[in-house]
């Protein structure tokens, strides 16, 4: 599926719930599926800035397309970077460059986020395009 | 006179933002140690400076800055009278803690060289600890710390063995923000005083508990801000003895804080103008002044009172929940709670929380050393005014199992 398609699904998804406390569960539950880093690669060089919570974010290029595994020590963030993955991974570093990310605000998710967690979901987008910015001028 | 009849019902009435509604939830204000709210009387004498009488102090000959500076100046004689100073020289108005800390040590450095001491307490909020690092980087000068115990409270003895002839400087804080301990600090004055040592007491946390008596703890330096005191933010507090500010030079330079200014020279003015450069937040200076009158007339002894009420309380209903640990446990402590549920993460449950219209603070609290200590990276801070209820706790405890149920 491309990046847009998946963002759609999500959405769709999202759209099924009918408050705050199901779209949460759902994101923990996502938390609990998320493909986990590399204990070698939990280190604070992988770990991005701008959250209350711990995220570490690695990224490797198999064949052409962008792998990310993460983790986070608090179970909602894990499962917002796990629907991070979810859209950007095992995708060429270009359509991830130029992937839109307005789906963030389409399910919902940033009126039930404090501004310290919207800004950290932003760091976390920020860091995915990174990594396919450099992977793509290798 | 006598008016100790505590109506809370009343009382929340002063208070127009606990009525609102955050996330369709009724508000639940349960971080009082990051700022508490500001009483009616308050907001009103911020409108009334600006609609009635906003003018620049000490310059103008005109009528409006002649009331302006008479109701500056009476708002630093009720700081004068609350904290039982000598003389209003004593207090100087700043833009918060932070910035009377930074004032202070500052002003340390001329005083300090290499080879002297300085010493700080492993329960400090951080912006009683990196001015003082920045003075030592600038003079030399080493920096000791006052050990912890389990409980959250300073190892007296510890410190008692810290103190020698090299000791220039001792900063503590009178309460901790993270843990709401109560610390010693008049024994901790009396003892820096035997080495001739001077004392910083960062009273952030406190002068919403208690009154402050600056003759009785004999301190050299005590500060605060007025947005946890009630009051507007933008607005602190310095109480300097009057030898130590002669003492210290100026912080910043600028109008106001002069005394005669040529391209050669400049004499500072005499306290309390001398660390008073620019105009202030004068309007805000005022308002923290009716803020003083407020919390006096509802009177220490009924906050105390009430806040020991709710504190008890919510400790108890707190540890009847699997698996928490409350962080801080003297027997000596204000009306704040942190504490973490198993193995779950503070922002998760402050997260789940918020949405139920709960406000509570998560994370490290500006005391990383404190979190280093129990081997955590934050937890859950609850601390509760006088102005918080039994049914605002039940409704804490409500979301807090809601969240445990869906994060375990
Ligand atoms: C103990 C303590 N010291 C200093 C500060 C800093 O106060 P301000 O941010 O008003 O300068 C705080 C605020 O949280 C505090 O709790």
């Amino acid at each position: 599926m491309t990046i847009e398609e998946i963002q759609n699904e999500i959405i769709s998804e999202f759209d099924m719930f009918n408050d705050w406390i199901e779209k949460y569960e759902y994101i923990i539950d996502l938390g609990k599926s998320l493909p986990v880093i590399k204990t070698q690669y939990k280190t604070q060089e992988n770990i991005i800035r701008g959250c209350q919570s711990k995220v570490w974010l690695y990224a490797e290029n198999i064949d052409n397309k962008l792998i990310f595994t993460a983790d986070s020590d608090a179970i909602i963030t894990k499962g917002i970077i796990a629907i991070l993955i979810r859209t950007f991974s095992n995708q060429s570093a270009e359509e991830i460059i130029n992937a839109k990310t307005d789906f963030v605000e389409k399910i919902g998710l940033k009126e039930h986020l404090s501004q310290t967690r919207a800004n950290g979901l932003s760091s976390m987008i920020k860091q995915i395009k990174l990594y396919a910015v450099a992977y793509s001028n290798k | 006179m006598k008016n100790t009849a505590f109506n809370i019902v009343s009382i929340r009435n002063d208070f127009p933002i606990l009525n609102s509604k955050v996330n369709g939830k009724q508000l639940v204000y349960l971080d009082n140690a990051a700022t508490t709210q500001t009483p009616k009387v308050v907001i009103d004498s911020l409108v009334s400076y600006y609609s009635k009488i906003n003018a620049n102090i000490h310059r103008g000959a005109h009528y409006l800055s002649q009331k302006a500076t008479e109701a500056y100046e009476q708002a630093r004689k009720k700081f004068q009278k609350h904290f039982n100073a000598k003389s209003s020289n004593e207090i100087i108005f700043t833009s918060g803690t932070t910035h009377s800390i930074n004032l202070v040590a500052n002003g340390f450095v001329n005083l300090l060289k290499s080879g002297d001491e300085i010493i700080v307490s492993h329960l400090e909020h951080h912006s009683n600890i990196v001015p003082w690092q920045m003075l030592c980087e600038k003079t030399g000068a080493t920096m000791r710390v006052i050990p912890m115990n389990e409980k959250g409270e300073l190892i007296f003895s510890e410190y008692e063995k810290l103190l020698s002839n090299k000791t220039k400087v001792v900063f503590v804080n009178h309460v901790s923000n993270a843990l709401g301990t109560i610390n010693p600090i008049k024994e901790i004055i009396r003892k820096a005083h035997k080495f001739g040592s001077a004392v910083l007491i960062d009273g952030a946390q406190a002068l919403p508990h208690f009154k402050v008596d600056v003759i009785d703890l004999d301190v050299d330096f005590y500060v605060g801000s007025a947005h946890k005191l009630y009051g507007p933010t933008g607005v602190g507090i310095l109480y300097g003895k009057e030898k130590w500010l002669n003492k210290i030079p100026p912080y910043q330079g600028g109008g106001e804080m002069i005394d005669e200014v040529t391209f050669e020279k400049t004499t500072y003015a005499k306290l309390p103008n001398k660390f008073e450069a620019g105009t202030p937040n004068i309007g805000g200076v005022i308002a923290s002044g009716v803020a003083i009158d407020y919390i006096n007339k509802i009177g220490f002894e009924n906050i105390a009172k009430r806040e020991i009420e709710l504190l008890d309380y919510a400790t108890k209903k707190l540890l009847e929940i699997d698996e928490i640990k409350i962080y801080g446990n003297s027997s000596n402590k204000t009306s704040v709670i942190s504490f973490n549920i198993g193995s779950i993460h503070p922002y998760d449950i402050g997260s789940i929380i918020d949405n139920e219209g709960i406000a509570v603070r998560t994370g490290h609290h500006c005391a990383q050393p404190i979190m280093d200590y129990f081997n955590i990276s934050g937890t859950i801070r609850i601390s509760l005014s006088f102005y918080n209820t039994i049914e605002e706790i039940d409704s804490l405890i409500n979301s807090i199992m809601v969240a445990k149920k869906m994060l375990s």
